[in-house]
């Protein structure tokens, strides 16, 4: 590690493979685990469809269901601008989508980086405003373990380090940019063993919610 | 090469009688203090000092390198203030350029070194192999040796280029001949990194013409460069940045983007993490430079361009294969996950087997 370079060289090189195997395995594993252990099978006779009712929950839970909204507006409306704000950066910005080009073999076009910049702004200030709140409510932090914190952290330093190398500040852009492709090698390497798994077991869940209401003729 | 004990005369008696007129000394003296961000009132003691220099006499080791540096810093097709002021150091042992060769040359190096000793400056382009001195001599000396014996008296030394200066393609994985920088042996002199492949023939004469001026060496950065010259980013003195700030990027170098000059990221441009003055100073006389031909940069200023993933890649793709590593990745996990699935399944299945059933008949007994 004699130099910047060298560092960005081993963060996009030995560690980001060493982080993309423990993602790629760990979710595997998880997901094969939940799919293989099931549930049991119901021996009583189907009121209703199952299939049609589990597809429909996993769209229509994307929407707060009322009374949560009135009793917590902020988490709801809080939780959807980061994550949404998270995933346009994720998504549209033009560096992202040449990576993920070069997985995927599909590109599609980016956003401005005025435009990317800004929503990264907002999402940061909605993470820290969500973590002061979390602090601050009483229930929120009786409720909340180390996992959330450590999970709100890895999901706040991408964004914070890549805003730093987008604007070229601090420490030389290698530097920075290295610390921004290692605070993604954090998160992958949380994911499977954390509540980040949310992002591939909430389909499975809310289909599961939907169809077992389905199965008992009773809307979900 | 001249004799430095006849030559007497300052720089700007020599460059006079090269025909260099008051004006065009003090243009270069003026784009000088700029260029290396001095005050104005700095060129009047930049213009005195040069005008009085005594030629400082400068011993070339050329090692494992490809001679594009010589190249780059003697092939202008006009003299230029700068080829001048490059001719009237004295240039004691080039063994590229010199007439002399075999012991004559030595001869000569060692001359210089005897006469000037403490004031000589020393340049170096190409790495040093460490691996085996065999892998490149000068007339039966190991260049560690030549280096080490020829710094041992100088001023300072200037590593001239990416070989010099950070080990460059000789050092480039998997380094058969051990090639190391010259920073990475001298310790004890100061060490000016001018980095590039080639370096921009205004920043060497730059370094020449600070060491003449204050008679010492510019301020360096964290990787041994003169901060006037490696300060800034290629990207942020580039004047496709706009385009890059709108998202609009050539995606091949014949498209409709590349035509009107897009930004090059897309097609594996290194300049966000290249520090160097290609894009201010130009190349050749200020006639163009790498981004401005169409090409992206690609890092040749920065330590282990030649490893840094492919020159057509953006920067933010790592290096490793992704697509077969997450497939690699997948099948393991279905192998993993397989194997834990039928675990817990057996465990369940052992849970149920074991689980005994409770009557109420049963309760009432055992209370």
């Amino acid at each position: 590690m004699s130099s910047p370079i060298d560092f960005l060289l081993w963060v996009k090189g030995p560690a980001f493979d060493i982080a993309l195997a423990v993602f790629v395995i760990g979710v595997v594993v998880r997901l094969l685990e939940i799919v293989l252990l099931w549930r049991k099978q119901d021996l009583a006779e189907p009121k209703g469809e199952e299939f049609g009712p589990g597809l429909r929950t996993v769209v229509t839970r994307m929407l707060p269901e009322a009374g949560s909204f009135k009793r917590s507006p902020f988490t709801v409306i809080g939780g959807y601008i980061w994550h949404i704000g998270f995933l346009i950066c994720l998504l549209f910005f033009v560096p992202h989508i040449e990576l993920l080009h070069s997985v995927l073999g599909i590109k599609w076009p980016g956003l401005s980086n005025h435009i990317v910049n800004a929503v990264a702004v907002v999402t940061m200030v909605t993470l820290v405003a969500m973590l002061i709140d979390r602090i601050t409510h009483s229930v929120k932090r009786f409720l909340s373990g180390s996992e959330d914190y450590l999970v709100w952290l890895a999901a706040f330093l991408p964004i914070v380090t890549g805003y730093l190398a987008y604007h070229r500040v601090l420490v030389p852009y290698p530097l920075v940019l290295g610390i921004h492709i290692l605070s993604i090698e954090f998160l992958m390497v949380l994911f499977p063993f954390t509540k980040l798994m949310h992002t591939f077991t909430f389909p499975l869940a809310r289909w599961y919610n939907g169809a077992m209401a389905g199965r008992r003729g009773v809307q979900s | 090469m001249a004799d430095s004990k006849t030559e007497t005369k300052t720089l700007g008696e020599s460059l006079r009688q090269q025909g260099v007129s008051r004006r065009g000394f003090l243009k270069f003296c003026t784009a000088t203090a700029s260029m290396m961000a001095l005050p104005p009132t700095m060129v009047p003691a930049i213009a005195a000092a040069l005008e009085k220099a005594r030629r400082p006499s400068v011993i070339w080791l050329s090692f494992q390198e490809c001679t594009g540096c010589t190249e780059s810093l003697t092939r202008a097709h006009a003299p230029t203030i700068e080829n001048l002021i490059f001719d009237h150091i004295s240039l004691d042992y080039h063994h590229t350029l010199q007439a002399a060769a075999g012991e004559g040359a030595e001869a000569a190096r060692e001359a210089a070194m005897h006469e000037n000793h403490g004031k000589y400056l020393v340049v170096v382009d190409g790495s040093i192999p460490l691996k085996d001195p065999g892998f490149s001599t000068i007339a039966g000396i190991s260049n560690l040796d030549m280096l080490k014996e020829t710094v041992a008296g100088a001023a300072a030394v200037i590593a001239v280029g990416s070989c010099a200066a950070f080990g460059g393609l000789p050092h480039a994985n998997p380094n058969p001949t051990g090639a190391v920088s010259v920073s990475e042996i001298i310790k004890d002199k100061p060490v000016v990194n001018v980095s590039g492949c080639p370096p921009i023939p205004t920043v060497i004469t730059g370094v020449l013409a600070h060491f003449l001026t204050f008679g010492g060496l510019p301020e360096l950065d964290d990787l041994g460069r003169p901060k006037v010259f490696y300060g800034q980013s290629i990207h942020d003195r580039c004047y496709r940045r706009p385009f890059y700030d709108k998202g609009l990027f050539a995606e091949t170098f014949d498209d409709e983007g590349a035509r009107k000059g897009w930004c090059l990221y897309r097609m594996g441009c290194k300049g966000p993490m290249t520090y160097n003055a290609c894009a201010t100073t130009k190349w050749n006389q200020g006639t163009s430079w790498p981004v401005e031909s169409g090409h992206g940069c690609l890092g040749c200023s920065e330590p282990d361009f030649w490893d840094g993933g492919g020159f057509y890649n953006a920067i933010s793709i790592p290096d490793g294969d992704i697509a077969r590593n997450i497939g690699l990745g997948a099948v393991a996990g279905v192998a993993v996950g397989a194997a834990a699935g039928m675990l817990n399944r057996n465990a369940r299945a052992d849970a149920v087997a074991r689980h005994e059933t409770v009557t109420v008949d049963d309760l009432e007994k055992t209370s």
